[in-house]
C-alpha cells in the first residue's frame, strides 16, 4: 500500500511526474505503471494517489482532462504542464544529489 | 503565496461546488469501478471483486475527503461546509440555540455598551488632531501647607507666558460662563465660552464657516467678534449660511457674527453655544487666577521640557506683576502641566474600569452558561460523534466542527448584543451622570465593532474549547461500547460542569457583593445630612443683571429686592431669597478666597487660607433650611446701611475659633473692611454628600467699595431660591416669570430647576455605580440560576434509570428528590465560598464611592448566603418539572416523584 511512499516525503509527488513525462495517463494507469516500474516496491493506493493528483493539479505542475477510455468508461486523464516539465527536472537534479550522498554515507558506514 | 493555478481552482470550486464534486466522484468511482472490472476479468464473481477492492483500498468517501484535504482552497471551503453544517444543527435544536445566543447576547451586548463608553471616555476623550501634544497650562501652590495642583493663570501671566515660552506651539487661556442674548422672542441666558486667539488654533479644529478669532479681535477698540457653535446656529439661525456678518446682541452690546464651529466641535467636556474672543489687560492683579491655560507643545517637545521652560518663565512674570521673591518662597509658585486628556477625563476613569471588568466577569459567565450547554449537548452526540471517528473522521475534523459551532453561536450572539447595545446606549445617556464627561460623544464606531467582533470570536472559543477537549480525545473511545443505556455522565464531564457552575456562582457572588457594597455607599451618601431641608420643595432661577442694564451697584440690590418681594408674593411661595451659588452646584459662580481673620493673622509672607465664599441675602438660610447654632441671620436694614457683618459656617468657626459661640463678635476680611460674625450656621455639603463640607463664609449680598482689587463690586448674577409645594410646576414657573419681568422684562430666566435636582446630580456618579453594578449582578444571578438549572437538569434527566431502578428497591421520593437537590447545593455552597473569598478583596472598589468604608464586615459574609437558597430554587425546578421534559410515552403518569420511572425498565 502507500505506507511505503510516506517514509520519503515529496517521493510520490517525483515519481507521478515522472511517470507522467512519457505520456498522459489516468489515475489506474499512474498506479499500474508506479507498481510495474518499481518491480512491486511501490503500492500507490486510491488514498494517496488521488491527493497527490489534486494538489499537483492545483500547483499548475499537472493538467486533467477528461478522456474516454477503450472500454468506453470515462476517465480523467493527466499531463505533465509545461512547469511540471521543469519541475521534474530540478527534482530529478535534487534527487541525484541526495540519493548520491546517502549513499556515500551508507559506503562509508557500511 | 498561491499561484494563478490556485486561485482559479479555488473560484472555480466555488463557483461550481456541485460541478467539481461531482467531478470528483467520477473520477474516483471510476478508479474503483476499475479495480473491480480488473479482478472481474481475473476471474472473480463480481460480488467478490467488490468486496476485495473495498478491503484493498481506503473507502470512496474516504478518498473524496483526503482530496478534499489535500487541496490548498480546502480550507475556505471547508469552514464554508461547516458553517453550513453547524447552522443546520443548530436549527435542529432551537432550544438550545436561543438560550445560547440570548445568554452570549446579553453578554457581548453589555460589554460592547460598556466598551463604547471607555471608548469614549479614556480612549479618545479629545476629538482634536494629535491631542497627545495638547496640555493643561496648571500651576501648583502651598497654601497652609496643602499642596494645590490646580491653580490657573491671570491675565499677566497669559501676556508673560506668550511671550516669551518657546516649547508652545499655540498658547491661550479661556473660562466660561454665562451671557444674556436679546434679540429673540424672550431674552436668553447662554453658556459661553471666552478664548484668546490662540486657544481654538491650537485645537486645530477650524470653523466650518467664517474663521477664527484674530489677535485684533483680542485687542479693545475693535469691533466686537463671536463664533457660534452648530448647534446655537441651528437653533437661533435655523442653519442660515447668511449669518456671517449679522450682528447679536449679548449683554447688551452687539458682536459680529465671524463663524460658526463645525457640528463635531467639542471644547473639552464643556458644551458652550456662543464664542467670544477673551479680552485682557495686561495690570490686572495677580491674585485673579481665573483662566485656564491650553496649550499646544511643538513637535518633538516632552512636557518635561515645557514644564522647565515655565518654570524659566514663571518668576519673572509674577515679580514683575509685583509679587515679591518671599512671597513666590513660601507659596512655591511652581508650573503643573499635565496632558489635556487628564482634565477632561478627571477620575471618571477608576469608575469605568471597575465597570468594565464587572461587565467582562458577566461575558465570562456567560461564556460557562454556554460551555455547559455544549458539553451536555455533545453528551447528547457522543454516538453521533463515536461514530464518525470510527468512519474516519479525524480528531481535527471534529474539533474544528465544534469551534465553528460555538463561533457560529457567539457571532450570532455578538450581531444580537450589538442591537442590544444600540439600544442600552440610549438608556445609559438617559441615567449616565451628567459629571461623566463626554456622555453624549458615546457611540458605536469602529473600534466599538472591532472589539464587540473580538469579544464574540474570543467567546465562541472559550465555550467550544473545553467540549473540544472534552468530547474529541476521551469520549469517542468509550462512547461506542458504552451505549447510552448503562451511561449516567461520566465522572470527568460531572467535574468540568460542576467547576463550570461553582466558578459562575462564585463569579456572580463577587458582583453581587460588589452591588451590596454601592448600595451600602448610596445608603451612606443618603443619610448624610446636606444642611438644608427638602431640597426638592426648593425652586431655584439664576437671574443676572449686566452693567449694561443697571449701571450702578447699589440699583443692582435693589433690584434683586424688588423681584425678590415680587417672587415673595406669588401663591404658595413659603420663603425666597437670592444667593450667589445655591448649595452643591458646580461651575463659574462658585469660589474660593483667602479670608483673613482679625485676632489670628497668617504669618508674615503667608496667604490666608481659602474659604467657600457665598453672597447672601437674609432669609438665605430659612429658606434653605440650614440652621443657625448660634447668632442671627442679616436684615435688609444690614444691607442698606452698608453693615459690615458676615454668617460662617460651623466648620469655618470651630477650625478658627474652636467653637460656635466663641466665633460671635470676631472679625474677618477678605482684603476689604474687617466684618463682625453675627452668626454662625449648620455646615452645608457644598461639594457634594461625598467629599467633607468645606467652611464657608456668607458675605451679605450687596455693594462694596472694593473687593479683591475689583471697585465698586456688586454680585450681579444670584440664584433666586424659593421654597414652595409648587415648586417644579409648571403654573409655578409661569408665575415666576412674570413675577421676575414685571420688574425687568429683559432678564432671562436661567438654571431653572429644584435644589432637589442639584441634590441628585450630586450623587449621580454613585448612582450611577449602583444601577450598572446592579444590572450587572442581576445579569449574573440569573445565569448563575440558569447554569445551576441546566447541570441539575440534565443530570436529572441522565439519571432518571437510577433514580427509578432506586425508587423500585424502595427509596423515598424524597429522598431521590433530595439526591439532586444536595448536589445543586453543593455546588453553589462551594461557589459562594470561592466567591467569598473573591469579595473580600473586592471591597477595594468601595472607595469609588468615596464613602468611607469599615473593612468588609460580617455582614456582607452574612449576605452570600442567600445564595445558596437561589441554588436551591433553580435545582428544585428541574427536579419538579423533570416528568415534563422527559416523561417516556409508556410510563405512568402520576406525580412529581413518579413521572420519569416509565423509562426506566423499558430499556
Amino acid at each position: 500500500m502507500a505506507r511505503s511512499t510516506d517514509l520519503l516525503k515529496g517521493t510520490l509527488d517525483l515519481l507521478i511526474l515522472r511517470t507522467l513525462e512519457l505520456s498522459p495517463l489516468h489515475g489506474v494507469g499512474i498506479a499500474d505503471r508506479i507498481e510495474q516500474v518499481t518491480k512491486g516496491t511501490f503500492q500507490v493506493g486510491p488514498g494517496s494517489l488521488f491527493p497527490a493528483l489534486h494538489r499537483l493539479a492545483e500547483k499548475g505542475l499537472i493538467e486533467g482532462e477528461w478522456t474516454e477510455l477503450e472500454s468506453g468508461r470515462r476517465a480523467k486523464a493527466y499531463a505533465l504542464t509545461a512547469s511540471g516539465r521543469k519541475q521534474l527536472n530540478q527534482e530529478k537534479l535534487n534527487w541525484k544529489k541526495v540519493a548520491t550522498a546517502v549513499a556515500q554515507v551508507l559506503t562509508e558506514e557500511g | 503565496m498561491p499561484n494563478f493555478h490556485q486561485i482559479k481552482s479555488w473560484l472555480l470550486r466555488l463557483r461550481y461546488p456541485r460541478k467539481s464534486e461531482a467531478e470528483l466522484d467520477d473520477e474516483i468511482n471510476g478508479f474503483f469501478d476499475s479495480m473491480v472490472e480488473r479482478r472481474v476479468s481475473q476471474g472473480m464473481t463480481r460480488e467478490d471483486a467488490v468486496r476485495a477492492t473495498r478491503l484493498d483500498y481506503d473507502s470512496a468517501h474516504q478518498v473524496k475527503h483526503k482530496v478534499r484535504e489535500a487541496r490548498m482552497g480546502a480550507t475556505l471551503e471547508t469552514i464554508f461546509r461547516e458553517l453550513r453544517y453547524a447552522a443546520r444543527a443548530l436549527r435542529k435544536q432551537p432550544g438550545f440555540t436561543t438560550v445560547a445566543i440570548l445568554t452570549l447576547a446579553v453578554g457581548i451586548g453589555a460589554n460592547t455598551a460598556i466598551f463604547s463608553v471607555v471608548n469614549a471616555v479614556l480612549i479618545k476623550p479629545l476629538p482634536y488632531p494629535d491631542p497627545d501634544a495638547l496640555v493643561g497650562v496648571w500651576h501648583s501652590y502651598v497654601r497652609q501647607g496643602v499642596k494645590d495642583n490646580n491653580v490657573a493663570m491671570s491675565g499677566p501671566m497669559y501676556f508673560g507666558y506668550r511671550g516669551q515660552i518657546r516649547t508652545f506651539a499655540k498658547f491661550g487661556v479661556w473660562s466660561s460662563g454665562t451671557a444674556t442674548v436679546i434679540g429673540g422672542t424672550d431674552p436668553e441666558q447662554v453658556r459661553i465660552l471666552s478664548v484668546t486667539d490662540q486657544v481654538l488654533p491650537a485645537l486645530g479644529v477650524s470653523p466650518a464657516q467664517g474663521r477664527w478669532f484674530s489677535r485684533a479681535d483680542d485687542t479693545a477698540g475693535t469691533p466686537e467678534t463671536v463664533i457660534l457653535t452648530w448647534g446655537y446656529w441651528q437653533r437661533r439661525f435655523g442653519g442660515d449660511h447668511a449669518v456671517l456678518g449679522h450682528a447679536l446682541t449679548i449683554d447688551s452690546r452687539p458682536r459680529v457674527v465671524i463663524g460658526v464651529m463645525p457640528r463635531s466641535f467639542r471644547f473639552l467636556d464643556r458644551d458652550p453655544e456662543l464664542i467670544l474672543p477673551q479680552r485682557l489687560k495686561g495690570n490686572e492683579p495677580t491674585g485673579n487666577l481665573n483662566y485656564t491655560g491650553i496649550a499646544r507643545l511643538k513637535p518633538g517637545v516632552s512636557l518635561a521640557q515645557a514644564s522647565a521652560d515655565v518654570a524659566r518663565v514663571l518668576p519673572g512674570v509674577v515679580m514683575s506683576m509685583g509679587m515679591s521673591k518671599r512671597t513666590l518662597e513660601t507659596l512655591q509658585l511652581a508650573p503643573a502641566l499635565r496632558p489635556l486628556k487628564q482634565d477632561v477625563v478627571g477620575d471618571a476613569g477608576k469608575v469605568l474600569w471597575v465597570l468594565m471588568g464587572s461587565i467582562g466577569i458577566v461575558l465570562l459567565i456567560a461564556c460557562a452558561n454556554v460551555t455547559n450547554l455544549l458539553l451536555v449537548r455533545a453528551h447528547g452526540r457522543q454516538h453521533e460523534l463515536a461514530m464518525r471517528a470510527a468512519l474516519g473522521a479525524g480528531w481535527s475534523t471534529i474539533a474544528r466542527e465544534h469551534l465553528v459551532e460555538s463561533v457560529l453561536l457567539s457571532s450570532l450572539g455578538g450581531l444580537l448584543g450589538l442591537v442590544l447595545a444600540t439600544e442600552g446606549l440610549q438608556l445609559l445617556r438617559a441615567i449616565g451622570p451628567a459629571n461623566l464627561p463626554r456622555l453624549n460623544d458615546i457611540a458605536i464606531d469602529p473600534l466599538v465593532l472591532i472589539f464587540t467582533a473580538g469579544a464574540s470570536l474570543l467567546a465562541g472559543l472559550l465555550s467550544g474549547v473545553l467540549s473540544v477537549v472534552k468530547h474529541t480525545g476521551t469520549l469517542i473511545a468509550h462512547a461506542l461500547g458504552g451505549g447510552g443505556r448503562t451511561a449516567s455522565l461520566g465522572r470527568d464531564q460531572h467535574r468540568s460542569q460542576n467547576v463550570l457552575v461553582t466558578a459562575q456562582v462564585a463569579l456572580a457572588l463577587v458582583l453581587l457583593v460588589s452591588s451590596g457594597l454601592m448600595i451600602r455607599s448610596f445608603q451612606a451618601l443618603r443619610s448624610v445630612e446636606p444642611g438644608f431641608r427638602r431640597p426638592e420643595q426648593i425652586q431655584t432661577v439664576r437671574i443676572s443683571i449686566p452693567a449694561a442694564q443697571v449701571e450702578e451697584p447699589q440699583r443692582v440690590t435693589r433690584m434683586q429686592n424688588e423681584i425678590l418681594d415680587k417672587v415673595a408674593a406669588v401663591p404658595g411661595v413659603l420663603s425666597a431669597a437670592f444667593m450667589s451659588s445655591v448649595p452643591m452646584e458646580t461651575g463659574e459662580h462658585v469660589g474660593n478666597t483667602g479670608v483673613a481673620v482679625e485676632d489670628k493673622p497668617a504669618a508674615d509672607g503667608q496667604l490666608p487660607p481659602g474659604r467657600r465664599v457665598k453672597f447672601v441675602s437674609p432669609a438665605s438660610f430659612q429658606t434653605l433650611g440650614t440652621g443657625f447654632i448660634a447668632g442671627r441671620d442679616f436684615t435688609w436694614a444690614d444691607i442698606y446701611q452698608n453693615r459690615e457683618f458676615v454668617v460662617i459656617s460651623e466648620k469655618m468657626a470651630k477650625e478658627t475659633w474652636g467653637s460656635a459661640q466663641a466665633a460671635l463678635g470676631k472679625r474677618i476680611g477678605d482684603g476689604g473692611p474687617w466684618r463682625e460674625v453675627i452668626g454662625v450656621v449648620n455646615d452645608v455639603y457644598d461639594n457634594g454628600v461625598n467629599q467633607p463640607a468645606p467652611a464657608i463664609v456668607y458675605w451679605p449680598a450687596r455693594w462694596q467699595a472694593v473687593r479683591m482689587g475689583i471697585r465698586n463690586f456688586v454680585p450681579r448674577s444670584v440664584v433666586f431660591t424659593i421654597r414652595t409645594d409648587r415648586a417644579g410646576t409648571e403654573g409655578f414657573l409661569k408665575d415666576l416669570q412674570q413675577a421676575i419681568w414685571s420688574v425687568n422684562p429683559n432678564l432671562p430666566l436661567a438654571q431653572v430647576q429644584t435644589l432637589g435636582d442639584v441634590y441628585n446630580r450630586s450623587m449621580a456618579r454613585t448612582s450611577f455605580m449602583l444601577v450598572m453594578l446592579g444590572i450587572a449582578s442581576a445579569m449574573a444571578l440569573l445565569m448563575g440560576v440558569v447554569g445551576i438549572y441546566g447541570v441539575i437538569s440534565y443530570a436529572a434527566s441522565q439519571r432518571r434509570r437510577e433514580a427509578g431502578i432506586r425508587l423500585a428497591l424502595g427509596a423515598q421520593k424524597r429522598d431521590v428528590e433530595r439526591m439532586f437537590v444536595r448536589r445543586g447545593l453543593a455546588l453553589s455552597i462551594m461557589g459562594v465560598a470561592i466567591g467569598s473569598g473573591a469579595a473580600l478583596r473586592a471591597h477595594a472598589i468601595a472607595p469609588i464611592a468615596a464613602v468611607r468604608h469599615k473593612p468588609l464586615g460580617s455582614r456582607y459574609v452574612r449576605r452570600g448566603r442567600g445564595c445558596p437558597f437561589v441554588g436551591r430554587r433553580a435545582r428544585e425546578l428541574p427536579a419538579r418539572t423533570q416528568g415534563i421534559g422527559g416523561r417516556s410515552p409508556g410510563g405512568p403518569q402520576g406525580g412529581v416523584g413518579s413521572m420519569s420511572w416509565g423509562g426506566s425498565f423499558e430499556g
